[in-house]
Parts: C-alpha cells; sequence; structure tokens
C-alpha cells in the first residue's frame, strides 16, 4: 500500500517541479525528473527527520550534492510540511530565498550546494560526527555521475572507509548523461562499482526509479557493518515525460508552452492509470 | 640585517595556537583539531597526544580537509581546521567560500606557516594571497595575530565565534608586544607605540618589523605609531581614519601582496572618507618572490626595520 501512494508522489512530485520550472522559466529538469523518486523514497519512507525535529541533533540527514536538481527537493520538503509549497511560486523571482541550487536559508536544507564534488565531504563530517557522539542518525546524500569527475569525491570516499563509516550512504543518480551528452564520452566513469568497491564502500545497485527497490535497499543499511553504504541507482535523465527521457538537452531545458502541456498531460494519464 | 635580541624571547605564534587550543579542547570535548597531514608543521603533536579522540586526521586532502570540517561543525562540533595557508586558500578555496563561509558553518580555518615563512621552499608554499581573496569572500572574520598574546587571544575568541574565522600563522619565534593586562577584541585594532609623525598600520609577524623601524626612527627625532591591525576584517576603520587625520603619512606593512590586502583595505577607507595623506602599502610586488628565509624575503622587499625606515622617511620629505 505504501508502494502504491509513493508511485503515486512521484507522478505528482514530477508535475509539480514542471510547473515551478516552467513559472521561473528555469531549473535543472532532467536530472529532477531523474531522482525525485530517490527523494520521495527518502522522506516519505527512509529519513527520521520533520519539520518539528528538524533541529534535533539525532535526526537522519539528507545532503543534496547535486544541488541543480533543486527543484524536485523542494517539492518534496513543501510536501512534507518545511514550508508552504505556495513559496515556490517565487523560485528564482528576484529577492525569493528558494534559488536555483539549495541554501539553508529555506528549512529542511542542511547545507548550501551546488557546486560540484561539495556535499559528499559535508556528509562524512555529519557521519563522522554521530560516530564520535555515539549518536545513531544516519546520513544521506545524493551526487550526480557526471559529478564523480570532482576529485573531491574520491577523497571523500577514503575518508569515509577510513573512519567506518556505516552511518552514511551515498546515492548516485545513474542517468548516464551530463551536460555535454553521456557520462562514458566526457570522461568514462566505468566500471563504477568496482572503483566504489575498491575505496572500501559496501555497494548495491537498484533501479531508481523502483520506489519499492529503493526503499528496501534504504532501509538495509549499513549494508556490511564498519563500511559506508554506496549505492547506484540506474535513472533516466528525463523520467516520466517520453521526450524529455535520455535526452541531454533537458539538463536545464525548460518546455515552451506546447511541450509542457504535452509533459503534464502524459503525467496526469499516468495519474489515471495507476489510480487516482 | 640586524634584529633586537628581544626578537627570540617569545614562542611562535604556531606554538602558542597549538597551547591554547589544548587548553580550551580539554575544557570542551566538541572542540576538535582537524589536519591534513598537518600536525607535525601545527604544533599539533601534544594535542594529539593529549587529546587523541579529538584530532581528526584526513591526510593531504585539503578540499575533504575543508569539507569534512563543515559537516563537523554543522553537527556541533568546535572545528578548528589545520592546513598551511597556501594550500587552505588556494586547494580549498572553494570549500571555503562555499562550505564554511557561503553555508555559513562556523569553521576556523587556521592557516600555518602563512605568508612566505616557508621561506627558501618558493612560490607553491607562499601564501601571498590569502588576504585577499579571503578579504573577497562575504562572511568570514580574518585575524593576524602578531604575538603570542594576540594569538592566544584569537583562538579564544575563535572558539566562541558563531561563524566562520580565518587565523592566519607564521612559524617564527615572536617577540612580545604587548602586555598581558591588554584588552584583546576582535576588530579592535592595538597600539604598539604612540606617534604622530608617522604611522605603521602592519599585521602579522611584520608588526615586530615596524616596531623596530618606529624605534629607529625616534632615535631620528620622529615619532612613529605602530598600529597592529591583527583583524583585517572587520576594519577597524576608525584607527585607520585616525592615522591618517592625525599623522603626516601612513605605511601599512604586511606579509602578503600589495594586491588585495591591509594595504589597499586601509587605501579604501582613507579614499572614500576624502582624506589625503602620503601612503605607501609595504608587501610584497606583483613579481616572483625571491628566494632567501623569511626574513631574507622580507627584507628584499622593504618589511625591515631598515626598509620601512627609510620609506617613512622619504614619505616625510
Amino acid at each position: 500500500m505504501i508502494n502504491d501512494k509513493l508511485i503515486m508522489k512521484s507522478i505528482q512530485y514530477r508535475i509539480r517541479l514542471l510547473e515551478y520550472i516552467k513559472k521561473a522559466n528555469t531549473g535543472h529538469t532532467g536530472g529532477s525528473l531523474s531522482c525525485v523518486d530517490i527523494l520521495n523514497v527518502l522522506y516519505n519512507r527512509v529519513l527520521n527527520v520533520s519539520p518539528e525535529t528538524f533541529n534535533d541533533p539525532g535526526r537522519d540527514r539528507y545532503v543534496q550534492s547535486k544541488g541543480h536538481s533543486v527543484e524536485a527537493l523542494y517539492v518534496v520538503l513543501s510536501d512534507r510540511g518545511f514550508f508552504p509549497e505556495s513559496d515556490l511560486q517565487t523560485l528564482c523571482q528576484f529577492k525569493s530565498p528558494y534559488v536555483g541550487h539549495p541554501t539553508r536559508k529555506i528549512k529542511g536544507i542542511e547545507q548550501n550546494t551546488g557546486a560540484l564534488g561539495h556535499g559528499l565531504a559535508f556528509s562524512v563530517g555529519v557521519a563522522l560526527s554521530g560516530k564520535m557522539d555515539r549518536l545513531d542518525y544516519r546520513v544521506f546524500t545524493l551526487l550526480g555521475d557526471g559529478e564523480l569527475a570532482e576529485g573531491s569525491n574520491w577523497e571523500s570516499m577514503m575518508t569515509a572507509s577510513h573512519y567506518h563509516l556505516d552511518n552514511l550512504t551515498a546515492i548516485i543518480d545513474r542517468n548516464r548523461l551530463q551536460i555535454t551528452g553521456c557520462t562514458e564520452d566526457v570522461c568514462a566513469l566505468e566500471n563504477l562499482h568496482d572503483k566504489f568497491t575498491s575505496f572500501g564502500w559496501s555497494v548495491r545497485t537498484v533501479d531508481g526509479h523502483d520506489v519499492t527497490a529503493l526503499g528496501d535497499v534504504f532501509c538495509a543499511t549499513p549494508f556490511e557493518p564498519g563500511k559506508p553504504n554506496m549505492v547506484i541507482a540506474n535513472t533516466i535523465k528525463g523520467k516520466g515525460v517520453r521526450f524529455m527521457e535520455n535526452e541531454a538537452k533537458w539538463h536545464h531545458g525548460v518546455p515552451n508552452d506546447q511541450q509542457y502541456e504535452l509533459a503534464i498531460s502524459e503525467l496526469k494519464s499516468r495519474l489515471q492509470e495507476v489510480g487516482l | 640585517m640586524s634584529l633586537d635580541p628581544v626578537i627570540e624571547t617569545g614562542k611562535a605564534n604556531l606554538e602558542v595556537f597549538s597551547q591554547t587550543l589544548l587548553e580550551i579542547a580539554q575544557k570542551n570535548k566538541n572542540v576538535l583539531a582537524v589536519t591534513s597531514d598537518s600536525r607535525g608543521s601545527g604544533k599539533l603533536q601534544p594535542f594529539a597526544k593529549a587529546l587523541p579522540d579529538q584530532i581528526v586526521e584526513i591526510g593531504i586532502a585539503e578540499q575533504n580537509l575543508v569539507g569534512v570540517a563543515a559537516g563537523l561543525a554543522s553537527a556541533g562540533k568546535i572545528v578548528f581546521a589545520v592546513s598551511p595557508g597556501s594550500f587552505l586558500t588556494t586547494r580549498a578555496l572553494e570549500q571555503v567560500k562555499n562550505d564554511v563561509c557561503y553555508s555559513d558553518q562556523p569553521v576556523k580555518l587556521i592557516a600555518i606557516s602563512s605568508g612566505v615563512s616557508y621561506g627558501a621552499l618558493g612560490s607553491t608554499h607562499h601564501s601571498l594571497h590569502d588576504l585577499a581573496v579571503m578579504r573577497a569572500i562575504h562572511n568570514c572574520t580574518i585575524i593576524v595575530p602578531a604575538d603570542n598574546f594576540e594569538t592566544s587571544e584569537a583562538v579564544k575568541a575563535a572558539a566562541d565565534m558563531c561563524h566562520p574565522v580565518f587565523i592566519r600563522f607564521g612559524k617564527r619565534a615572536m617577540p612580545h608586544l604587548h602586555n598581558p593586562d591588554t584588552s584583546f577584541v576582535v576588530g579592535k585594532s592595538l597600539l604598539v607605540c604612540p606617534g604622530d609623525d608617522v604611522a605603521f598600520i602592519a599585521t602579522g609577524e611584520a608588526v615586530i618589523q615596524a616596531a623596530l623601524a618606529a624605534e629607529a626612527l625616534e632615535r631620528e627625532g620622529i615619532t612613529a605609531r605602530v598600529i597592529s591591525m591583527h583583524t583585517v576584517k572587520p576594519l577597524d576603520e576608525d584607527a585607520v581614519l585616525k592615522a591618517g587625520q592625525e599623522c603626516q603619512a601612513v605605511i601599512t606593512v604586511e606579509e602578503h601582496s600589495c594586491a588585495g590586502g591591509l594595504g589597499e583595505a586601509c587605501a579604501s577607507v582613507l579614499f572614500q572618507k576624502g582624506i589625503s595623506v602620503p601612503f605607501k602599502i609595504v608587501g610584497f610586488p606583483d613579481e616572483d618572490t625571491i628566494t632567501g628565509s623569511q626574513l631574507e624575503i622580507m627584507g628584499y622587499y622593504g618589511i625591515s626595520p631598515e626598509g620601512l625606515t627609510q620609506t617613512a622617511k622619504s614619505l616625510l620629505k
């Protein structure tokens, strides 16, 4: 039952994030659509955090290292009650606190991100502090696959395994596309599983749009005691809108009126199919 | 170059930093030193021995050092991130800007062996840019202590600060410039010696050079005011304005590039207030730094008692 609700939420989130990107006339459409199922599962099934407990030292943390997909994060946080959804009408407008990348000015956001290769080191610090204080919170961080070219990530991976941070889970939004094109053409990443394993992480691969599988894998952490957890979530950039799927141009493309209507129509049809 | 014998009577500011940090950390287990294979150069071996659970070793990875420090601070730790000034403010600059300053994580960025402290090791190890880049980044206090007293007070003040702070140390033993009962306030400069013919506004390990120049000038009947501008940001604008209004010439002195450091900060204050006074920025020119020890290099560029004496006289002509 919970998974049926999650499936519906994912579609609703896609409709909303497209609405706000369209209104703002800016945004990272493709990456938000590829990662929104992951955020949905984290905030609606996994994370022990709420607007009421956001300042609790024992809360679970989520850090969005791929900060450009902030639209997905905003719609999920507003749905969870961290701020009124109507606030998002100001997204990226003059003087709006809702910037095009995450900032701590918005309740629910742990760290300012946007420049790539930063979220994992920050998450290592938070996870390490949890270990020092014997708090049992967990830290989840989401990285883009193109982001893995930033060397700082690999420094942080070494630190995480050195300090046995099994309370830390990094999720790779493996949609295989970055702004220039295919990740393997830009600067080949594979074999990621073996690379992460050799850096001392316990690695699982999952369908990044299967909310049941995502929930199960996140709830199974730590995969191995004493090792940080890596989840390679295979995703489709632009997922849910057929003409946007697997097209690098939708990295930060904004639909025109006709495209927007088409996208919303497809998503609403999908909503009806799943029972709303 | 002859130096006053008093120069060797103090300890290295770096050593005082380490001692002070240990004292603070012994009273509060949330105080951490985070290092990038820099516990030796940071004089932190006694800290590591006394409080092994309060030192976090990151290895030679400055970007990671600063990012992890931000995460630790976010979770409530009082974090001193210790790394050579050159690497902390170049390799890790984006982490300093975004993870610490923009995100307002109250990390204490400790730049060790700054300026030309590494002497003949050359420009890879010198930090003559750090004050300029840190001044241009919003939301970070910048402190450059001149002596052991200023160091101890700055470290204690930093531990209590709720926002980012950058503190810059050299590694040479420094003389005592102040009485221990002096009041140290972040953002308020300290008067090292009074005078109103010329004012030296100096910071860090350049302050003693200005103080020795003032002694030499006094023997020639010229009184020199020496101000230790330990806080470069926020700048003590009142002290700068008073120097410009009360003295016949103002000379800024820093172990830093002439571009973007203390001198340009003071010039900006004076010029925008309409105060016109003979003015000279003594620092490092826009060129590859000459090879030598710290004092040899500083002396070559005029950051010495002799050089500063000459500069003062030329401005007062």
